[in-house]
C-alpha cells in the first residue's frame, strides 16, 4: 500500500515537473508537439490511402521507416556502453550519465517500435503478432526474435532506471544486489537486439548484399560509435541547460569507446570493401549501386560518398589524444559520426539490398514528402519522450523532486 | 480479352470463360446465412453477437484463444462489444440504404471477420464458416453473389510446371489470363508473372533483359522466358513469416491467407524470384470484370496493405483445370500437372527432356523446371 502511495505521488511529481519549465524548455515542447501534429496528420494520410503514398514499390520494398529502425536500434543497444563500466566495473565516472543512456534506449525503443508500425500495412491487425492471441513463429521467423528482445530490453531498460529513481526519489539508496543482475542481463540483452537484427537482413539468402557474415559485427561496431556519440552530445547539451553536473572526465571516457569503435568499423568498412572490389561477382552488383551507381541510376552516391568522408574525417580526429579532448572539437566529430553511421546504417544498407532485383532490374527509391513527414514526427516524438524521462530522471538525481518534500 | 491491357499480343480468339454462379453458398436468397434472425430485438442480437464472437464453435479462433476464460473477462468482454458493435453500427446505419437488419448483419460480419484466426489453423468447418460469411458479405455489399469455396488439398497431389523455352514467343496471353482470372488490381497494374525477353547469343542474362515492353512480338533475334512465384519446397518466404500468414499447402502449393498477413513485407524481402506482390492501395476491379469462381486461398478480392502471389490458381488447379497461364499460352510453352502421377505431361517432361530451375544454388527446391526442344 505504501508503495503504491510513493508511486501515485512520484507519478504526479512528475508529472508537475515535466510540464513546468523555462520558456527555452516550453518552445521546445511545443515546437516537438507541433512535428509530432505534422507526422500524424501524415500518417492518418498513409493510413487512409495505403502504403503508395510512400516511395516504396514492388522492387524496393523497404524504405525510410526500416532504415530508421535498424538505426536506432543501434542507438538503443549502445546504453550497454555506459550501463557496463558503471554497475558492473564500479566505474563511478559513469553514474551520473548512465541514467541518461538508458533513457535514451527507451526513447530509441520507441521510436523503432513506432517504425515497424508505421511499415506495417495491416496495423490494425497486429494483434495477430502477440503470442497466445494470434500466431506467433517463433522461432523460424526472425522477426518474431526482434519482438522479444526488443520488448525485453524496452522492460530492462525502463524497470532498472525506475527502480534507481524510485528509491532515491524516497530519499534511499539503491539495493545493488537488486540491480547489479538487471544491469548484466542488459549488457547481454544490448548485444542481443543488435545482432538479432542483424539477423533479420543476415538470414537472407534472396539478398547478396545482406547475406553476408560481417554485418552483425558491423551492426555492432558501428552502433557503438552512433549511441555513445549521441549520448555525448545529449550530455553537452543537458550540461548547458540544467544544474546535472557531469564531469569531463566522464565525456572523455565515452569518447574513447566512441573513437575505438568507430576505428573498428572503419577496419570493417574496409575489409567490405575489399571483398566486394577487388574480385567483384554477380553479388557485387547492390555495392556497385552503391557507391558508384548502375546503370546511369546514382540516386544513393551522394549520400554514401558523403556518409563515408564524414566518417572517415571524425574517425581520423578522434584518433588523436588532444584533439579528442578539445570539447567543441570532440562535439563536431560526433555530430559527424552520428550523422554519417545514420546514412550507412540507415537507406544506405536497406535500399542497396533491394537494388538490383532478384532478375537484375534496376529501380530507384525516394521518400516522398509524407514518408519524411512520418518519419520526423517518429524522431520528434523521441526526443519529446527522452525529454520527459531525462527531466524527471535529473529532477530526482538533483534532489529537486522528492516525496513528501513539500509537505 | 478485356481492352484495357497495356502490352501486344495476338489476338488468337482466346476467350476466357467466365462462369458465374447464381446463389449463395448457403442457399438462401434472403437474409444471413449464419445463425442470425429476422426478428431479434437489439439485446437478444448483441447475445447472439457475443456468443458468436466467443461462443464454443470457433474453437481456434484468436479471439477465443484468450477470451475463452470463464466469467468475470466474459462479461467485460460484452461491454466491450457493445460499445464496439455501436460504433460499427452507427457508421454502417448512416452510410446505409438497405434495411436495418442488413447492416446489423454486415456489423457482426465485420466483426466476426477482423477476430477470426489463422486459415491454416482453421478446421474444416471454420473454414466453411469464414467462406459463407465473406460471401454473404459481398452480397449485402455489392447485391451480387459469389462463389468461394475452402477446397483442401488432395491426397496424393503434388503440383510441379514446366516451362519451355523454346516455345515461348513473348505473347503475354498468360500475363493477362493472370490478371483476368486473379482479380490483380488494375490501378498499379500488378501482374504475377514477368516475362523477360533477352538477346539471343547472351544467355540467361536477366539484368540486361527487359520485363515490360511495348513492342511486337516476336522480335527479332531474342527469346523469351517467364518467371512467377516458383511454389519452392523449402520456401524462404514462409520461414520469416513472423505471423505464419504464409505456408506451404499438402500439395506444394505456397499461399497466404489475406485476412491474417500484417503486412511487414519481410516475405518480400526473403523471394529470391520476384514472386510476391503487395497492395500498396486498396485493389480495384471493375465490378463486370470480377472473376466471380473464386477460393479462399487464391482469388478472392484482397483488401488494402495485404500480400498476394500466384498460386497455380488454386481455385482452377484443386478441380483439376490448369490453372489460366497454362490454358492461355497460345504456344503451349507452358506445362502444368500432378507430379506424383507418373503418367502426367509434367513428369514425361521432367524424365524425356533437359531441364533446369533458376536459382538452385539457394537451397529453395522450386517447383518450377525450364526445358528446351
Amino acid at each position: 500500500m505504501r508503495r503504491l502511495k510513493v508511486f501515485r505521488s512520484l507519478v504526479i511529481d512528475s508529472i508537475d515537473a515535466t510540464t513546468k519549465g523555462s520558456r527555452k524548455y516550453n518552445i521546445w515542447m511545443g515546437f516537438l508537439t507541433f512535428i509530432m501534429l505534422v507526422g500524424m496528420y501524415c500518417y492518418s494520410i498513409q493510413l487512409d490511402q495505403g502504403l503508395s503514398v510512400t516511395g516504396m514499390s514492388d522492387r524496393v520494398s523497404w524504405g525510410l521507416y526500416i532504415s530508421n529502425f535498424t538505426f536506432l536500434v543501434g542507438v538503443a543497444a549502445a546504453a550497454v556502453m555506459l550501463v557496463m563500466p558503471t554497475y558492473v566495473l564500479k566505474d563511478i565516472d559513469f553514474k551520473q550519465a548512465v541514467l541518461i543512456g538508458e533513457g535514451l534506449a527507451v526513447a530509441a525503443l520507441i521510436m523503432c517500435l513506432a517504425f515497424v508500425v508505421a511499415d506495417m500495412g495491416g496495423p490494425s491487425v497486429l494483434w495477430h503478432m502477440i503470442p497466445g492471441i494470434g500466431v506467433f513463429n517463433f522461432p523460424n521467423s526472425m522477426l518474431t526474435w526482434d519482438v522479444i528482445v526488443l520488448n525485453g530490453y524496452l522492460f530492462l531498460n525502463i524497470s532498472i532506471p525506475f527502480y534507481i529513481l524510485f528509491r532515491r526519489y524516497q530519499g534511499k539508496v539503491p539495493n545493488p544486489k537488486i540491480y547489479i543482475p538487471g544491469a548484466v542481463l542488459s549488457v547481454l540483452w544490448a548485444v542481443a537486439i543488435h545482432l538479432v537484427t542483424a539477423f533479420l537482413y543476415q538470414g537472407l539468402q534472396a539478398r547478396p548484399f545482406w547475406n553476408n557474415a560481417l554485418l552483425g559485427p558491423r551492426f555492432l561496431a558501428s552502433a557503438f560509435a552512433a549511441g555513445p556519440a549521441l549520448i555525448i552530445l545529449v550530455l553537452a547539451i543537458i550540461r548547458s541547460f540544467t544544474d546535472f553536473k557531469i564531469k569531463n572526465k566522464t565525456i572523455n571516457k565515452i569518447a574513447l569507446i566512441v573513437t575505438v569503435a568507430a576505428q573498428i568499423n572503419i577496419i570493417m568498412l574496409i575489409s567490405e570493401l575489399f571483398k566486394e572490389f577487388y574480385a567483384p561477382t554477380h553479388h557485387s552488383e547492390s555495392a556497385y549501386y552503391l557507391f558508384f551507381g548502375l546503370d546511369g541510376k546514382t540516386a544513393l552516391l551522394p549520400w554514401i560518398w558523403t556518409a563515408i568522408s564524414m566518417n572517415v574525417i571524425a574517425t581520423i580526429i578522434l584518433t588523436f589524444k588532444k584533439l579528442r579532448e578539445n570539447l567543441s572539437v570532440l562535439y563536431f566529430c560526433c555530430f559527424l559520426l552520428f550523422v554519417a553511421i545514420w546514412i550507412e546504417k540507415g537507406f544506405g544498407l536497406i535500399v542497396p539490398g533491394f537494388i538490383p532485383g532478384p532478375y537484375g532490374k534496376i529501380v530507384e527509391y525516394l521518400p516522398t514528402k509524407i514518408e519524411v513527414g512520418v518519419t520526423i514526427g517518429i524522431w520528434a516524438m523521441g526526443a519529446f519522450i527522452f525529454t520527459i524521462l531525462a527531466k524527471t530522471a535529473i529532477g530526482i538525481e538533483l534532489g529537486k523532486i522528492r516525496y513528501k518534500k513539500k509537505s | 480479352m478485356s481492352d484495357n491491357k497495356k502490352w501486344y499480343s495476338l489476338d488468337l480468339n482466346f476467350k476466357k470463360k467466365k462462369e458465374t454462379s447464381g446463389s449463395c453458398g448457403c442457399g438462401k436468397t434472403s437474409g444471413g446465412c449464419g445463425s442470425h434472425n429476422n426478428e431479434m430485438t437489439d439485446d437478444a442480437f448483441l447475445e447472439a453477437a457475443v456468443n458468436a464472437s466467443i461462443g464454443d464453435e470457433v474453437r481456434k479462433d484468436g479471439f477465443d484463444q484468450v477470451f475463452d476464460v470463464k466469467m468475470d473477462r466474459r462479461s467485460a468482454f460484452k461491454k466491450l462489444t457493445a460499445s464496439l458493435l455501436i460504433g460499427a453500427g452507427a457508421v454502417s446505419t448512416s452510410c446505409s440504404v438497405v434495411t436495418g437488419d442488413d447492416s446489423k448483419e454486415k456489423a457482426q460480419i465485420d466483426w466476426e471477420e477482423q477476430f477470426k484466426g489463422n486459415y491454416k489453423l482453421m478446421s474444416d468447418k471454420e473454414k466453411k464458416g469464414t467462406v459463407e460469411r465473406l460471401m454473404r458479405s459481398y452480397e449485402l455489399r455489392t447485391g451480387k453473389n459469389i462463389s468461394m469455396t475452402s477446397e483442401n488439398a488432395k491426397e496424393d497431389v503434388l503440383f510441379g510446371y514446366a516451362f519451355n523455352i523454346s516455345k515461348c514467343q513473348g505473347y503475354m496471353d498468360c500475363v493477362n489470363a493472370c490478371i483476368e482470372e486473379n482479380n490483380q488490381d488494375r490501378n498499379s497494374q500488378m501482374q504475377y508473372i514477368r516475362i523477360h525477353e533477352m538477346k539471343d547469343g547472351n544467355g540467361f542474362k536477366f539484368d540486361e533483359a527487359d520485363d515490360n515492353y511495348y513492342h511486337e512480338v516476336p522480335a527479332e533475334g531474342h527469346f523469351y522466358m517467364g518467371t512467377q512465384c516458383f511454389h519452392c519446397d523449402n520456401p524462404p518466404c514462409v520461414e520469416v513469416c513472423p505471423v505464419q500468414a504464409t505456408w506451404r499447402e499438402d500439395d506444394g502449393l505456397v499461399v497466404i491467407d489475406y485476412d491474417w498477413c500484417v503486412g511487414c513485407r519481410y516475405c518480400m524481402a526473403a523471394c529470391p524470384y520476384d514472386g510476391r506482390r503487395f497492395n500498396w492501395s486498396k485493389p480495384e476491379v471493375p465490378e463486370a470484370e470480377i472473376n466471380k469462381n473464386q477460393h479462399y486461398l487464391g482469388n478472392r478480392m484482397r483488401k488494402k496493405g495485404v500480400m498476394e502471389k500466384c498460386t497455380f490458381c488454386v481455385q482452377r488447379s484443386r478441380k483439376g483445370q490448369n490453372p489460366a497461364c497454362v490454358e492461355a499460352c497460345p504456344t503451349g510453352a507452358r506445362i502444368f500437372g500432378n507430379l506424383l502421377d507418373p503418367n502426367s505431361t509434367i513428369r514425361w517432361v521432367l524424365e524425356n527432356k533437359k531441364v533446369f530451375r533458376l536459382k538452385e544454388d539457394l537451397g529453395t527446391e522450386p517447383k518450377f523446371w525450364y526445358f528446351m526442344d
